[in-house]
């Protein structure tokens, strides 16, 4: 399906973001556009996975606020990403790590990678 | 299927259709054929997989066998037979029907076939009938199940008509168009478009 390859490419601008998985905590920079005006609004927290393929890969991001948890999911390729700053490496033994839905406080904690 | 961004940056599914070149291989008139329409033909085939019957009806318009011919009534264009059909006839943010073969399914039950909610439960006696049809109608009258009565059995490959769907972009170099959703069929297969 060579066809649907130029499609997605014509369609898309490629921006290049630093590499990263689950368990990272990584900060989205987010464009929002508010009728004219267009500011950019941060989003910090641990990458929870990432799935797709492409123009359809996506990544769930989760962080707590004020104690409840908020998740996102956003494409990749998606234009309003400003920029991905990648905060932490973490260790992890699975891509997609839902279980850091039931862990709050001390549990939630994910070891840093040491170089 | 794949998808497009917007200028909102909004993520649009989308499916892209190879709209062309089709070749006019024939016009029928009324005079001739007691109606008016336009046979289009689309995508080449070898010489040795055509007929010869079909051989001598391309070589009559002068073009190289194609693999698909369809017959369009009310055609807005005045055209010639050996003239090309292209992508470009359509214009970005028309709205166009597409019509295709949906996907086989092979046999099925009543569940997934007509959306037939099933047995509730498990309760009531019940251990082995969650996807059963049912009664399939009253007894001594009228003695006889009722034609057409939906039942269990081949879906799917039907021809299917998806109305309004709009046309994001278009390549016209490629012969390509993006229309917004989805359209029946596998991918690779045979579609038409209305607009």
């Amino acid at each position: 399906m060579d066809k649907i390859k130029f499609v997605e490419e014509q369609s898309i601008k490629v921006q290049k973001h630093p590499s990263f998985k689950a368990g990272d905590t990584i900060t989205i920079h987010y464009k929002i556009i508010e009728g004219t005006k267009e500011r950019i609004q941060l989003f910090q927290g641990v990458v929870l996975q990432r799935r797709g393929s492409g123009v359809n890969e996506t990544f769930t991001v989760r962080k707590m606020s004020s104690g409840v948890g908020v998740e996102r999911v956003i494409p990749i390729v998606s234009p309003n990403i400003d920029k991905i700053e990648l905060n932490k490496v973490g260790v992890v033994r699975r891509a997609r790590i839902y279980y850091l839905r039931e862990l709050t406080g001390k549990k939630a904690r994910i070891t840093e990678k040491r170089n | 299927m794949t998808s497009i961004f917007d200028e909102a940056g909004k993520q649009i599914p989308c499916s892209v259709i190879e709209a062309g070149p089709c070749v006019v291989t024939q016009v029928k008139t009324q005079e001739v054929d007691g109606y008016e329409a336009l046979q289009l033909g689309f995508d080449d085939k070898k010489d040795k997989h055509t007929t010869n019957a079909l051989k001598g009806h391309f070589k009559k318009a002068g073009v190289t066998p194609k693999r698909k011919v369809v017959e369009f009534d009310n055609f807005n264009k005045e055209l010639k037979t050996g003239s090309e059909v292209k992508a470009d006839i359509f214009a970005e943010g028309e709205f166009v029907d597409v019509i295709g073969t949906s996907k086989g399914k092979g046999f099925q039950g009543v569940v997934k076939r007509h959306n037939f909610a099933g047995v509730g439960g498990q309760t009531h006696g019940q251990h082995n009938r969650l996807r059963a049809p049912g009664s399939l109608g009253a007894s001594s009258w009228p003695s006889r199940v009722f034609k057409g009565m939906r039942m269990a059995g081949r879906m799917g490959g039907d021809r299917v008509k998806v109305q309004n769907l709009q046309i994001v972009k278009i390549f016209s170099d490629q012969n390509l168009i993006v229309v917004k959703g989805s359209i029946p069929g596998a991918k690779g297969s045979y579609i038409l478009i209305e607009k």
